[in-house]
């Protein structure tokens, strides 16, 4: 039995041990670390290496290879060797776009999208999950026991279906889920804890298959999140294709066979990677029908083919500054996650948006898995303080539908997590004894605009006139980004909640898609907003007035009555248009023409309820 | 009586301390749980504990109290690599017996 020092106070029982990892489970590469004798270490297989590719071929056998071994089978077997899977986790079929390129044979189903192998159909999740027992065995041997848990890392765009799917792909694969955290926070855990400093930071991650910018604040070792924005379907890869088209055209190819793109693009990755160390590289590469390639390509010709996607990491930045209320000048660092920040042109870009040197003393592609580890051994209690809290946030705003299909937003975007907050409403029809609640997410006016998330109804609501109920719907966001929301009658107390484990298939891309949206049509959408809440007036006060028309119309004069007929019909008129200012002004000159009707009714009712009473009985 | 580090096991002590940025040495106890019986507790100390015997081995002080010096005399603390795993092996005269995984033993 070999031990390890533990904190003060902090040595556990024998068989007792919290044996804790963190897992970046990335788009190319997945690795684990941990904290061992105080010290955050990345955790290496037998061969010494640290990275996993994320790559899972399965075999006719029922064999898996995981890692380095199914990456090198990618160019002989590209139907049964999967990569890049983070991709499709919690994604439909329909999600994706362009399938040209990608040589897995989908299989059309429900929900989640699946991929035939020589196994058998393997959903994302499955995939996912060999990755993750890869590590975990990994983990285990190493650490000599059985993990009590694994914090695993998302990117801070990842919606709830991903993350579920991301939390079952744990589960499949045994490793009991600590908690999911963001992973430019987890970065900052790392950054933050080694160098103790102080003030806003951005993290700016290029991985390989996504790009995620993060405004931090690190205050007396509190990791607070400003905003986070991000460009869910760019990375590394995209560099790789552009070398790669590049490729295609200087030698003038095309239709080549599978094997010999595959050969290819190991190639131009080759290439990206070798720039960072030489002023230029030479491609060359036999190819199956005896052709070959032979180019050099030159730094300053990288950097010109790339310029347009290094530019798609600025624009994201831009937004995330916004978003947390700062200027470029603000930012005290700059940290490079991922290893697509080895590139030079990425470096050099950040450098000069910011007009300063990014921060790159921890290794970009384990500083993720070093601050999951760290926080991972803080959560299963061998910390010795717990001064370490964390804040996410989450990434788009949260409400439900109300009349006129308007979107009330109950938790704003860029709220720390966990949060859990409510909102009191009531009912639009006399009488009304049910409530539908559609939960939405976006950030637009209109629910047609933003992501319908769940629906649940609420019933009992005891008969009461329209405006007099109260039910309060509360949100809850737990600290893993997963939500629960929960509707109850404040008199009668019943309740109906739903959990949102969301229909898998909704695409992350979407989200940044719809935040783009939100902010073009900012004017638009208050306008469209105003519309809707003056129709929805307009409709409430028209029921309001027949009601009271049929029950008491004996008491109108001819003209009188004529009068509200043409004022209803005037804003019956105006509610077809598109303008919120004239159905304002209809639903105030049918107001004004009620008014003495209204006064007419309150004596009426009065008059009433006093008839063949005494002064003395009413007890005044 | 005495409690010694190897050379190659003082080394691994330094370079967890300075990693951590604090601490005096080594505190090393034996406590009464386990399947055999004892067994070994290992931690960082960020103060010395007046009751407790110290010992200086290879630059680095190990803390024992009193008790834990009767089953420890003589051990030599020891970093070992065993496959994957690697961490601190306790080579400790006194012990008779030792639990399957080793974790705890008797005296």
């Amino acid at each position: 039995m070999l031990l390890q020092i533990a904190e003060p106070g902090r040595s556990t029982a024998p068989h007792q041990h919290r044996l804790a990892i963190g897992i970046d489970l990335g788009t190319t590469n997945s690795l684990a670390a941990t904290v061992r004798s105080g010290e955050t270490m990345v955790i290496n297989d037998e061969q010494g290496r640290s990275l996993l590719p994320s790559v899972v071929r399965y075999l006719p056998s029922g064999k898996v290879d995981v890692g380095h071994d199914a990456l090198a089978a990618r160019s002989a077997d590209p139907h049964n060797t999967i990569q890049s899977v983070k991709r499709f986790m919690g994604r439909a079929y329909d999600d994706l776009g362009d399938l040209a390129d990608i040589p897995y044979r989908f299989v059309c189903s429900e929900g989640m999208l699946q991929i035939k192998t020589a196994a058998d159909v393997r959903s994302p999740i499955e995939v996912s999950s060999e990755i993750l027992k890869q590590l975990r065995e990994r983990a285990e041997a190493s650490l000599g026991g059985e993990l009590t848990g694994a914090v695993i890392t998302v990117p801070a765009y990842f919606d709830d279906a991903q993350r579920q799917a991301t939390k079952d792909a744990a589960r499949l694969a045994g490793i009991n889920v600590l908690r999911l955290l963001a992973e430019p926070t987890a970065a900052a855990v790392a950054y933050g804890l080694d160098n103790g400093s102080e003030g806003v930071y951005v993290v700016y991650d290029l991985g390989g298959g996504t790009f995620d910018v993060s405004v931090l604040r690190l205050r007396q070792g509190v990791f607070e999140v400003l905003a986070t924005n991000g460009d869910s379907a760019l990375g590394g890869d995209d560099f790789d294709r552009a070398i790669y088209n590049w490729i295609l055209q200087q030698a003038g190819l095309s239709g080549l066979p599978t094997v010999d793109l595959g050969n290819l693009l190991a190639e131009a990755r080759r290439a990206k990677e070798a720039l960072t160390e030489l002023e230029q590289v030479s491609i060359c590469c036999n190819l199956s029908q005896g052709l070959a390639v032979a180019l050099t390509l030159t730094r300053a010709e990288f950097a010109a083919m790339t310029r347009e996607l290094v530019a798609r990491t600025l624009q994201p930045t831009r937004k995330a500054l916004r978003d947390a209320g700062l200027t470029r000048d603000a930012v005290q660092g700059v940290v490079l996650v991922g290893g697509s920040t080895r590139m030079l042109p990425v470096r050099s870009a950040v450098a000069d948006f910011f007009g300063k040197q990014p921060l790159t003393n921890l290794d970009p592609d384990k500083v993720v898995a070093l601050g999951a580890a760290i926080q991972a051994n803080a959560l299963v209690g061998n910390q010795q303080d717990d001064s370490l809290l964390l804040l996410d946030v989450i990434p788009l705003s949260l409400g439900i539908e109300t009349m006129g299909g308007l979107t009330e937003k109950i938790i704003p975007r860029n709220s720390t997590l966990p949060i859990a907050r409510g909102q009191d409403f009531t009912t639009f029809k006399d009488g009304q004894t049910a409530m539908s609640i559609h939960v939405v997410q976006g950030e637009r006016e209109l629910v047609f605009d933003c992501r319908s998330l769940a629906r649940f109804e609420l019933r009992g609501i005891p008969a009461m006139v329209a405006g007099a109920a109260r039910i309060r719907v509360t949100f809850q966001v737990d600290a893993d980004g997963l939500l629960s929301v929960s509707a109850r009658e404040m008199k009668t107390g019943v309740e109906a909640s739903v959990e949102v484990k969301p229909a898998y298939g909704l695409g992350d891309e979407q989200i940044s898609a719809m935040l783009q949206a939100s902010m073009h049509h900012a004017s638009d959408d208050m306008h469209r907003r105003a519309l809707v809440e003056q129709q929805v007036e307009g409709q409430r006060l028209i029921e309001a007035v027949s009601a009271a028309v049929q029950q008491d119309g004996y008491l109108l004069e001819l003209e009188e009555r004529q009068l509200i007929q043409q004022r209803i019909a005037q804003l019956v008129d105006a509610m077809q248009g598109q303008y919120s200012e004239a159905v304002r002004h209809a639903v105030e000159a049918l107001n004004g023409a009620t008014q003495a009707f209204a006064a007419k009714r309150m004596d009426a009712s009065i008059s009433q309820a006093f008839t063949g009473r005494t002064v003395e009985t009413l007890g005044v | 009586m005495t409690i010694t580090l190897t050379e190659r096991a003082a080394v691994r002590v330094q370079n967890f301390m300075t990693n951590r940025g604090k601490g005096v040495g080594l505190r090393i106890s034996v406590k009464t749980s386990g399947c055999s019986g004892m067994a070994y507790s290992l931690e960082f100390a960020d103060e010395l504990d007046g009751d407790e015997m110290t010992f200086e081995s290879h630059g680095v002080k190990l803390l024992v109290d009193a008790k834990s010096l009767a089953y420890l005399d003589g051990t030599e603390l020891d970093y070992a690599k065993e496959g994957l795993n690697e961490g601190f092996k306790f080579n400790n005269p006194n012990v008779k017996a030792t639990c399957g995984c080793g974790e705890s033993f008797s005296v």
